[in-house]
């Protein structure tokens, strides 16, 4: 098998019953795993909700861990469209030409120092980079940031055996604080003055608010963008004809970045807690408890997609549920998707071939099911177009 | 050659002419205010959404069952809704108008 599969590990009971368990914390998940029932839960924000205790909708969960509840992401409508709407309009600034030529040569310059290692541990030496040099961009605080964060490695919430960890949590929470107060005391033009000067419902945002959509936009959009980031280097390296491919036919880059996100389901599932005694799939679903909605499974439904375990870069129909569905699809999409535009191109004009020399797979433990989301480690050389 | 009118949520009329793509690039890229086309045009994000004039419907043809099923989920739909990217651009959808959903 080559490096790069991500096998399917909810094929057969997402066909027999469409549903799996998973335990967490003594509060159990009941995972829904058909394209169709994805999305209408995703849909059916009254009966599944994201607004409990927070932590509750993210599996693990995080209850124990925080006590900010995130934003907009832990709200329900009609609350949720108050913050999203705020929110739309900066989080769409990567469709601007200068955030795109900034973020380009953030990312070539990156590859070309890539290209001049002899070897390079794709994680922690090129993806956390470019996640964290992009993100800078996105918040519009200086480039500078961008070193501290890489310093954090690339587990801010989990220490090494993968558990939960509140110690290592509250580095990123002290920073957003500190940074909250330098706001506070010195606007300038970054998204966290931004928030403070914002209002909703006719008043200011307060600053736990501000923490609320500031700890969403590091942690939801980290571990997603270097798995993306990885995944897809790693797919190209079992695939040359690819980037040859992207050299010749560029106008299909756009579809590539979409399939990768279909194919590498980034984000496994997200949580929802049960408002009331319901069914889902014929089965019977008790309220106050959990469901998730499992984007990685509903995308490689084949009662939706043909040869769904394939990369088919040009796919034209494609609604898979990469970045969430409805109300609460992924706000960082604009940006996250304009990384992996650049990256394919950026790859496809300086690089040929990609050699995979060692690598550690990244497994996620979900009771019933196994999954690869990507690698604990990759080491790849590249080789530059001569 | 086609004429496209497009109706923003502010009530700006913009006509467009376009010989071939999906209608949903041919507003991006004339900026139309509310058609995103985040997805690129493969039928995952809905940010294409737009109501085809009643008289006009014969022309554009039905929704497909892909666009069907993802606008079944969308409070806003009704039976003039399409996912704009889906309808390719040709003499045949001349002279149609398209209120922009969002
Ligand atoms: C390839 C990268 C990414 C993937 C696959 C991804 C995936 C997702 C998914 C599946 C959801 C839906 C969660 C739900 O329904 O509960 C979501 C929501 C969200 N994502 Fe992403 N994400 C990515 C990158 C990012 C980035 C870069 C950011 C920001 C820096 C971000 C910020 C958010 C936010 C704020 C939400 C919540 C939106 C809301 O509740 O209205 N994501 N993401
Ligand atoms: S552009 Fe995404 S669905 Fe039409």
């Amino acid at each position: 098998m080559k490096n790069s599969v991500l096998p399917d590990p909810f094929a057969s009971a997402r066909e027999k019953r469409g549903l799996g368990e998973m335990v967490d914390q003594n509060d159990p998940v009941t995972m829904v795993l058909r394209h169709k029932d994805v999305r209408k839960c995703a849909h059916q924000y009254k009966t599944f909700s994201s607004e409990d205790i927070p932590g509750r909708i993210v599996v693990p969960s995080e209850v124990n861990i925080r006590e900010t509840r995130q934003l907009p992401f832990e709200l329900d409508p009609p609350r949720h469209g108050t913050y999203r709407q705020l929110l739309e309009a900066w989080f769409k600034r990567p469709l601007q030409a200068d955030y795109q030529s900034i973020l380009r040569k953030q990312i070539e310059e990156l590859i070309g120092q890539a290209l001049l290692q002899s070897q390079v541990e794709v994680v922690s030496e090129l993806a956390l980079p470019i996640q964290s040099h992009a993100l800078t961009l996105l918040l519009n605080t200086s480039h500078e940031e961008a070193q501290k964060w890489i310093s954090w490695g690339t587990h801010v919430f989990r220490s090494e055996g993968e558990a939960l960890d509140g110690d290592k949590a509250m580095v990123l929470y002290d920073y957003i604080d500190e940074q909250i107060e330098r706001a506070v005391l010195h606007p300038g033009q970054d998204l966290y003055s931004v928030l403070l000067a914002s209002e909703i419902d006719g008043r200011k945002m307060t600053k736990e608010e501000v923490k609320g959509v500031l700890v969403l936009t590091f942690a939801g959009g980290r571990d997603t963008v270097i798995n993306a980031v990885t995944n897809a280097i790693a797919y190209l390296a079992d695939h040359p004809g690819a980037l040859e491919r992207f050299r010749q036919e560029p106008e299909i880059i756009g579809r590539a970045v979409e399939e990768m996100i279909r194919y590498f389901s980034p984000l496994t599932h997200m949580g929802r807690v049960v408002k009331e005694d319901t069914q889902v799939c014929e089965h019977a679903i008790k309220a106050d408890s959990r469901i998730s909605l499992c984007w990685a499974s509903a995308n490689r439904d084949p009662a939706v997609f043909e040869n769904p375990d394939e990369i088919v870069l040009d796919r034209k129909i494609n609604p898979h549920v990469g970045f969430g569905f409805s109300h609460h699809n992924c706000l960082g999409a604009t940006h996250a998707r304009q990384i992996m535009k650049i990256l394919l191109s950026t790859l496809a004009e300086k690089v040929s071939t990609i050699q995979i020399l060692k690598c550690k797979e990244n497994i996620e433990m979900l009771s019933d099911f196994q999954r690869k989301v990507g690698y604990d480690t990759i080491q790849v050389k590249f080789n530059a177009i001569k | 050659m086609a004429q496209i009118t497009f109706v923003t949520s502010d009530n700006d009329s913009i006509t467009l002419e376009g010989t071939s793509g999906s209608v949903m690039s041919l507003a991006v890229g004339h900026g139309v205010k509310g058609i995103d086309g985040d997805c690129g045009g493969v039928c995952s994000c809905a940010t294409c959404h737009v109501f085809v004039a009643p008289g006009d419907l014969e022309k554009t043809g039905p929704a497909s069952e892909i666009e069907t099923d993802m606008l079944e989920l969308d409070d806003n739909a009704n039976e003039f809704s399409r996912l704009c990217c889906q309808i390719e651009i040709s003499d045949a959808i001349d002279g149609i108008v398209l209120t922009v959903a969002k």
